[in-house]
């Protein structure tokens, strides 16, 4: 929330805009523990996402689950969806979620077109179940 | 004057052989009750006032051999303001009570966690399924032959944690 507040804003870096569905949505950020019960309603929400989509994991939690290592959590988001970024802390700063969008932009600057036809990116994908469409 | 826990306990309990009554140290009435009268305890305390099921969960001894599990029941009586937490008893050969579903709607969730967290099984449930963990769990995580921690995770190495 601070990140998107006036002090840290976000918006400074062009993400301004929050997208109430996945399937308008370039950037899945995931905070939070998600437990095991919300894993298959998170790998949704990403199938529903439109390529080419990155993830951003903000949070030990998201990322590996934190402190809860137990039964019930997720030991970490890419055990569902892959990953692009990873925001360590606990809780992380705003900046540091600000510089994972960084991360994030750099990566979609920098990464090639034809990346997501690779066979790399979907075995990739593959190896998580998730369904690729052959063109 | 209203009457206490012991004179409603007192009124059953002819009918009722194996409650065994006791008071802990904080003031609150144990009983001690068998899975066969259970059922019947509990709807004669309904019936009698204690109208409020506040709680039912279960617990587990390993150590207690032949007693390894049991259920707990807090029954509240409005109109008196009393309390009192019923217990069952239970080998872990058999993992089995009747459900008071019938008599309070409110034990339909709760004895579906205790299945859940302690494979406690509760004959004539309407719907005796997991509740809060995935459905595809194979054990119940409660029961303390199961580490806290989660076992399906590989990038835990003993060594960094000095064991």
């Amino acid at each position: 929330m601070a990140t998107m507040g006036a002090t840290y804003d976000l918006a400074r870096f062009g993400s301004e805009r929050m997208s109430f569905s996945p399937r308008q949505s370039d950037l899945l950020i995931v905070a939070g523990t998600i437990s095991k019960k919300l894993g298959p309603v998170l790998k949704q929400v990403y199938d529903q996402m439109a390529e080419p989509k990155w993830v951003l994991s903000v949070g030990a939690c998201a990322s590996s689950g934190g402190i809860f290592d137990t039964y019930s959590v997720l030991q970490g988001i890419d055990h569902v969806i892959p990953v692009d970024v990873y925001v360590p802390g606990c809780p992380p700063r705003p900046e540091q979620i600000i510089e994972g969008v960084l991360k994030i932009q750099e990566l979609a600057k920098n990464e090639s077109l034809r990346r997501r036809d690779s066979p790399e990116y979907k075995k990739m994908l593959e190896s998580y179940n998730i369904e690729t469409v052959d063109k | 004057m209203s009457k206490t826990v012991e004179a409603y306990i007192e009124e059953i309990s002819k009918d009722f052989s194996s409650i065994e009554l006791s008071v802990d140290n904080y003031g609150m009435h144990n009983a001690f009750i068998t899975k066969d009268e259970i059922y019947g305890v509990i709807e004669k305390l309904k019936e009698a006032g204690f109208n409020f099921l506040t709680d039912l969960t279960g617990s587990h001894y390993p150590e207690n051999e032949g007693q390894e599990f049991q259920v707990v029941y807090h029954l509240h009586h409005f109109y008196d303001n009393l309390r009192i937490r019923l217990k069952v008893n239970l080998s872990k050969d058999h993992l089995e009570v009747p459900s008071i579903t019938d008599l309070y709607a409110g034990a339909n969730w709760m004895e579906r966690e205790t299945f859940d967290f302690y494979g406690i099984q509760f004959s004539n449930h309407p719907n005796l399924s997991r509740i809060l963990n995935v459905d595809d769990m194979d054990y119940h995580p409660m029961r303390k032959e199961f580490a806290l921690e989660d076992e399906t995770r590989e990038d835990k190495e003993d060594k960094y944690f000095g064991r």
